[in-house]
């Protein structure tokens, strides 16, 4: 087992090394001030953070010229098994490691006794999207939302959207909803969502794999442009992506409270606000519960956190200092921006960024 | 330099040029046995994984897991040959006994350029230009056909991403070799046979059928056979095209498909982990297996045909 992982992730690391290595050597000098920091670093992990990725490493390498991150977004799957083996200095993650895995796992690159760092820094809503002739918008409940996933709404003129929806012409048309073929961290999110906003509605495990008896009423389509395709083509179709890839479909806003929330960037952040820390995790170890049954107004409780993951006190030092500079940046209130002006993330509050730069603080 | 000298020479040349040769025939083996090894090394444990700890699973055991894979790797491929082989023979012959020689020239040129599209290339064309296109000829079959089973089941897929669409994307994938093969065995149809037919009064038709068709049938099997291989390996262009629901079903317009083991393990290996990547390469094993097969039966075939074909 371990062979071959070491085997294809060195290769892969090695493959991207070199041709980021000559993408830093390219950028001009625009910072005259002598660079303190120097080396490389080397992460791996969630798909859904690489474009997010790609502008914080952009940002940091400017900053620092003799620094060079790399990023292979290869899996959060991938990215996990990596860090924890030692072949990456930090991954990126649509989940938070869970406390058995950090319990039987060994992190080769942390010291013995470290903790695990785990830092919400790339907050994504998910949208709902649909494609209907004229309608761009309509509102829907999670009740609503989980029986249309679970094939027990099938006509978009059924009276539970309807009655929702008061002005809207629906038509007599059958709904077909588009779901992940592979395992996937929006899969997860979508359906953790599902399950604790409508638990009557949605009886099936939270899982990054859609449920299998549901699979037969539905379409697979692979990663979120498979999904883009399949709704963009086929009149009737809803299914669950990124937000910032929902381009002109028709998108879903969700009941929270009283009222129907559209996604923004805003309302998603102000859920992780409305949320709370996983118990009986050590001090540098950030994980969320995302509070999906807020009734907050204004918050948009389906949302994706991909977390950073780093080691509290690193074997090597210098890659703690150099890891501890590379997560500053991104939870910089710059970084941020760059993420959510590159990946249309929602930049993280005022109050997350305090408790995320005091756990950066502990990184050694 | 004496005439003994220039012998040893040559005598010496001719040494190293047969050790390379004997190099480059090992190597093939040698990488054979490499991915063999790899395979079952890694993949015995994923079909000996329990089933309850084994995330990937999802409490079925290893052979429900892969049975459906293996029925959809099979099926696609079936399907795809049966739209391949009539076409490519048709294109053959038309290519070696119809077509004007400066048509057959280019278009066999052009036969050959299809080979080298990437799938990747294809999967596009199937997800984008193909399945939006063939849907309206599929929502017909199913109101109208609906009683064959085939063209039964729930509902005909809104976009069209259905198994027939990613056999005929792979019909079109190994067209090429399927052609290439079959011209160049027509092609070596003995003159004398086909100037005596044509003498004995067949028409061109019937000459064909006398003496073109029997003289290339084991041509004919082994390029089938390639193409075959080549259909039940293809990864991109089926994952991009084909609602994978990992059902068991020969209906061919639903949403509701059997995926392939190869479109399987690209789309699940960035996301697994621990047992769950020995469990996609116990799946490659089982491909690995299935294709060897396939071409031990094909040169079992052809050799069996051989001696019955009109070449003696």
């Amino acid at each position: 087992m371990k062979t071959i992982r070491l085997g294809s992730i060195a290769a892969v690391t090695a493959v991207s090394a070199l041709l980021l290595a000559g993408c830093a050597a390219n950028e001009e000098p625009t910072d005259p001030e002598v660079p303190s920091l120097s080396g490389t670093l080397n992460g791996s992990g969630a798909s859904s953070q690489g474009k997010a990725q790609d502008a914080w490493r952009a940002g940091f390498q400017t900053a620092n010229q003799a620094v060079t991150v790399n990023y292979d977004g290869g899996g959060s799957g991938a990215g996990r098994d990596a860090f924890a083996a030692g072949s990456v200095d930090f991954a990126g993650s649509d989940r938070a490691f869970k406390t058995s895995e950090i319990q039987d796992k060994t992190f080769v690159g942390c010291a013995a006794d470290s903790g695990l760092v785990e830092l919400p820094l790339y907050i994504s809503p998910i949208a709902i999207a649909f494609k209907l002739e004229g309608i761009n918008s309509i509102n829907l409940d999670a009740e609503t939302l989980a029986k249309i996933f679970s094939g027990q709404v099938t006509k978009w003129n059924d009276p539970a959207i309807a009655s929702q929806n008061a002005g809207v012409t629906l038509p007599d048309l059958a709904i077909t909803y588009v779901f992940r073929g592979e395992n996937s961290g929006t899969t997860e999110n979508f359906v953790d969502y599902l399950k604790k906003a409508a638990p009557n509605a949605w009886t099936w495990d939270v899982s990054g794999d859609w449920p299998e008896e549901l699979k037969s009423q539905g379409e697979a389509a692979s990663e979120t442009s498979g999904v883009v395709t399949a709704i963009s083509g086929g009149e009737g179709y809803i299914g669950y992506l990124d937000a910032s890839r929902a381009g002109d479909l028709g998108t879903v806003a969700l009941k929270v409270g009283d009222s129907y929330t559209p996604f923004s960037p805003a309302a998603a952040a102000a859920v992780v606000d409305d949320s709370s820390l996983e118990s009986g995790r050590t001090s540098g170890d950030l994980a969320f519960t995302i509070n999906r049954s807020t009734t907050k107004a204004g918050a948009y409780p389906l949302i994706l956190i991909s977390y950073l993951v780093g080691c509290e006190t690193y074997v090597d030092p210098a890659k703690g200092e150099l890891v501890k500079a590379y997560f500053s940046h991104m939870a910089s209130e710059a970084g941020q921006q760059a993420a959510a002006d590159n990946a249309g993330s929602a930049p993280i509050s005022s109050s997350l960024r305090a408790q995320v730069e005091a756990t950066i603080a502990l990184i050694k | 330099m004496n005439k003994d000298q220039k012998q040893q020479d040559f005598r010496r040349s001719d040494r190293i040029f047969a050790r390379l040769a004997k190099v480059a025939g090992s190597l093939i083996l040698v990488a054979l046995a490499a991915v063999a090894l790899f395979l079952i090394f890694e993949g015995v444990p994923g079909m000996l994984a329990d089933p309850d700890t084994t995330s990937i699973f999802r409490g079925k055991s290893f052979w429900e897991y892969a049975w459906p894979l293996v029925f959809g790797t099979m099926w696609a491929a079936f399907l795809a040959l049966l739209f391949a082989v009539p076409v490519s023979l048709g294109i053959a012959l038309f290519i070696t006994h119809y077509a004007p020689r400066k048509i057959a020239n280019g278009l066999g040129y052009v036969i050959d350029l299809l080979a080298a599209v990437p799938s990747v290339v294809f999967g596009l064309w199937g997800i984008l230009v193909l399945a939006p296109a063939v849907q309206p000829f599929y929502a017909w079959l199913f109101d109208n056909l609906h009683w064959i089973p085939f063209f039964a089941g729930e509902r005909v897929s809104g976009t069209g991403r259905t198994i027939l669409t990613a056999a005929l994307v792979l019909a079109v994938m190994i067209l090429p070799i399927i052609t290439a093969i079959t011209r160049e065995i027509f092609l070596q149809t003995p003159r004398l046979h086909e100037e005596a037919a044509v003498a004995l009064g067949a028409t061109r038709w019937e000459m064909i059928r006398m003496a073109v068709l029997p003289f290339g049938r084991s041509g004919i099997i082994s390029a089938a056979m390639l193409g075959l291989g080549r259909a039940l390996g293809e990864t991109m262009a089926v994952a991009m095209v084909l609602s994978a629901t990992g059902a068991v079903t020969i209906n061919l317009l639903t949403s509701n498909n059997p995926s392939t083991i190869a479109a399987n393990i690209a789309l699940q290996f960035p996301e697994a982990y621990g047992m769950n990547v020995n469990v996609l390469i116990a799946t490659g094993l089982i491909l690995f297996i299935v294709t060897f097969l396939v071409n031990a039966a094909a040169r079992w075939i052809v050799n069996r045909r051989a001696e019955f074909s009109g070449a003696n």
